[in-house]
């Protein structure tokens, strides 16, 4: 989506989300999380405009977007497809689990896979540990998540 | 009459397939012709179970579970629109004994009602606690919840009421109520429960806690990993909203208060509270040194109560019923209810609310029936990531604040992950270490740099090398950590650390010396 818009686009794009959010208090947050659904991730010639509207230096939008692992600084895969990690799904093998889907997509947790189908990420905790290993696809949680399930939901990456 | 259908919306449910299910009812319904409505509740905790699909019949709910999308059409033809038997009916779902044997206060609502359905809120004796607060004096409602012995059920145990009195007190242009609902511990979704099956629950007790300190605004500062309890609790807020629980005069009171929820974004470490309300003003989520506490200088510098959904969720029924009848309930310095979340490898894996006291053998072997692949059960781990280990040999410690702590453990938000005797416990203590390495938010040095070397240490245990050494260095840097730590991050991260060094020492034994050598 990003490759369609130019700086100037997405500096002015991002304006407009800011200035919708800015009255809130403590609005960076909410900018950020705003700024990434609209373009993927958080481009780094949105910082300037963050700092500016909400007065405060370039420094510490950089430091607070890299603070977060949920923000990116680059564009991820169409799907996002995280795998929990913690411990409720360690006891259930989530760590088998997860050395499958890194075999399967060819891909590291942190990596995007080359056709850009999907980003694998790491994520502790879903709230889904009473029927662990758990993951999300897109936001849609899957519980007990075994070989099979995991096929099912990686052939509906469409790749 | 219109028969109801209870299909969970429950983000466990879902991921279980209760969406699927939900589809396939709808369209049995319609290809049947028969006069029946489907009610999305929260769940009841029962996860061996879900999707949990239940029918109003006239001797009570009849459940049905675990349910798959082919089901459904059995289902019909068996007549359990009419609560017939069925290979999967499971009788009235209140005589179920895992829901038998609770004592369910906080979670009374919770799989029962539509979440979003004020008029199902109010049926179930909702709002009767915030009525009662509203014409009350501040100070006499924060002295009930001091007497109800409530303590935060985030982890800490601090008394809540202390908390409210200290802001009640406090003079300022704004106060807040910070909602901490970053539930971010591994084996724990009390919470996420809550704010999926009954919103308004905690909306009610962010309401109370506003009139009783003076506070007019709040925040649910909650997990970007949420996205089912961000939609729902965003529903509830804006359903009070317009019925006039919030705003500017609630319930035609004389108090204003309104609430906002806030999503954090993926940092462990912003459920300590400081660092919360870092996050929450915008910042990076920095643990801040206390004092000043948060109920002096929180939100913005101002006054603020900082309370876990459970605490917040559990003043309803204290106002309501009595401080007195709350108290009642417990042991020792635990007074009430726990609503403990049994998970990880088990068999009958969900959310068992109850009084303090009962023994960790007879919630993990009992209620929980034991490990979900059948294997002996070697450890549990009790309160999240920064949680203790246990071994069998301790399943008779009480579940109580202070009966953990005896025993170097601690309850946490209480949850429990059970593991069989597979596990490696020096892998799960190197897992401790690198998930401080991995969330540490940087600011002081014992956590930042000593999760990162305790990573190495374990490693060299392993590998065999100079296992005897490294064994006392790797309990001197657990000692400097949760001494040193500004924070329960790298405070408690020694926690499961020297449990599975202690109680399992066969695990931390050097490996056999060709192995060791490479």
């Amino acid at each position: 989506m990003t490759m369609r818009n130019s700086a100037d686009e997405i500096a002015q794009r991002s304006r407009q989300i800011i200035r919708g959010q800015k009255h809130l208090e403590g609005p960076m947050l909410p900018i950020l999380h705003a700024l990434q659904a609209e373009f993927g991730y958080i481009p780094d010639i949105v910082k300037p405009v963050i700092a500016d509207e909400l007065n405060i230096s370039r420094a510490e939008v950089h430091g607070v977007i890299t603070f977060y692992p949920e923000f990116r600084d680059h564009p991820g895969g169409r799907h996002i497809l995280k795998i929990c990690r913690a411990e409720a799904c360690q006891s259930m093998g989530s760590d088998d689990l997860a050395d499958r889907v890194r075999q399967l997509l060819g891909i590291d947790f942190h990596q995007t896979t080359p056709d850009e189908a999907v980003t694998l990420e790491p994520v502790y905790c879903l709230g889904l540990c009473a029927c662990a290993p758990a993951a999300m696809l897109d936001g849609e949680v899957y519980g007990r998540v075994n070989e099979h399930c995991l096929s099912e939901i990686v052939g509906e990456l469409g790749r | 009459m219109t028969i109801t259908i209870f299909v969970p919306r429950d983000a466990a449910s879902l991921a279980l397939g209760a969406e699927k299910v939900a589809a396939a009812i709808t369209s049995e319904i319609a290809a049947r012709g028969i006069d029946a409505r489907i009610v999305r509740n929260g769940s009841r905790g029962m996860f061996w179970l879900e999707p949990l699909v239940e029918v109003r019949t006239d001797h009570g709910r009849v459940a049905y579970g675990p349910v798959k999308a082919s089901d459904i059409k059995g289902l019909f033809d068996a007549g359990f629109l009419s609560g017939k038997a069925h290979p999967l009916c499971l009788g009235l779902t209140k005589e179920i004994p895992f829901l038998r044997q609770q004592t369910r206060l906080t979670f009374s609502r919770c799989g029962v009602i539509d979440p979003l359905s004020l008029e199902d809120y109010r049926h179930y004796q909702g709002l009767k606690g915030l009525e009662k607060a509203i014409a009350m004096p501040p100070a006499e409602i924060v002295a009930q919840v001091t007497e109800s012995g409530l303590r935060g059920r985030g982890g800490a145990g601090f008394p809540t009421g202390i908390k409210w009195k200290t802001v009640m007190e406090a003079v300022a242009d704004r106060k807040y109520i910070v909602c901490n609902a970053d539930e971010g511990d591994s084996a724990t979704f009390a919470d996420r429960m809550i704010m999926e099956g009954d919103p308004f629950v905690l909306i009610e007790g962010m309401v109370i806690a506003g009139i009783a300190t003076g506070a007019t605004k709040g925040y649910v500062y909650t997990r970007s990993e949420y996205p089912h309890a961000i939609a729902t609790m965003s529903e509830a807020i804006g359903i009070a909203r317009e019925a006039g629980i919030l705003g500017p005069s609630v319930l035609g009171s004389d108090h204003a208060f309104d609430i906002e929820i806030r999503a954090g974004a993926g940092a462990y470490v912003c459920g300590e509270e400081t660092s919360l309300l870092n996050s929450l003003e915008g910042k990076r989520g920095i643990v801040r040194a206390k004092p000043p506490l948060p109920a002096l200088q929180g939100f913005l510098g101002r006054p603020t109560v900082v309370n876990n959904v459970i605490s917040l969720a559990s003043i309803p029924v204290i106002m309501d019923r009595g401080a007195a009848f709350y108290r009642d309930f417990g042991m020792g310095r635990s007074r009430g209810t726990i609503p403990i979340q049994i998970a990880g490898n088990v068999k009958y894996g969900g959310l068992f609310e109850t009084a303090f006291g009962l023994s960790l053998g007879e919630i993990v072997d009992h209620i929980g029936g034991g490990t979900a692949t059948g294997r002996p059960v070697k450890a549990v781990q009790v309160g999240g990531p920064l949680g203790a280990y246990f071994p069998r040999a301790l399943f008779d410690t009480p579940f109580d604040y202070e009966a953990f702590a005896a025993k170097d453990g601690l309850i946490g938000h209480a949850g429990i992950t059970v593991f069989d005797d597979t596990v490696d416990m020096l892998k799960q203590a190197r897992f401790a270490m690198e998930f401080c390495a991995i969330e540490s938010c940087g600011k002081c040095t014992p956590c930042r740099i000593g999760s990162t070397r305790g990573v190495e240490t374990v490693d060299r245990i392993g590998r065999g090398i100079e296992p005897d050494k490294n064994k006392v260095l790797l309990a001197d840097l657990c000692n400097t950590m949760k001494f040193g730590s500004l924070c329960a991050l790298g405070g408690f991260t020694p926690y499961p650390v020297m449990s599975a060094m202690t109680h399992f020492p066969e695990d931390f034994s050097p490996v056999p010396l060709a192995e060791a050598a490479e």
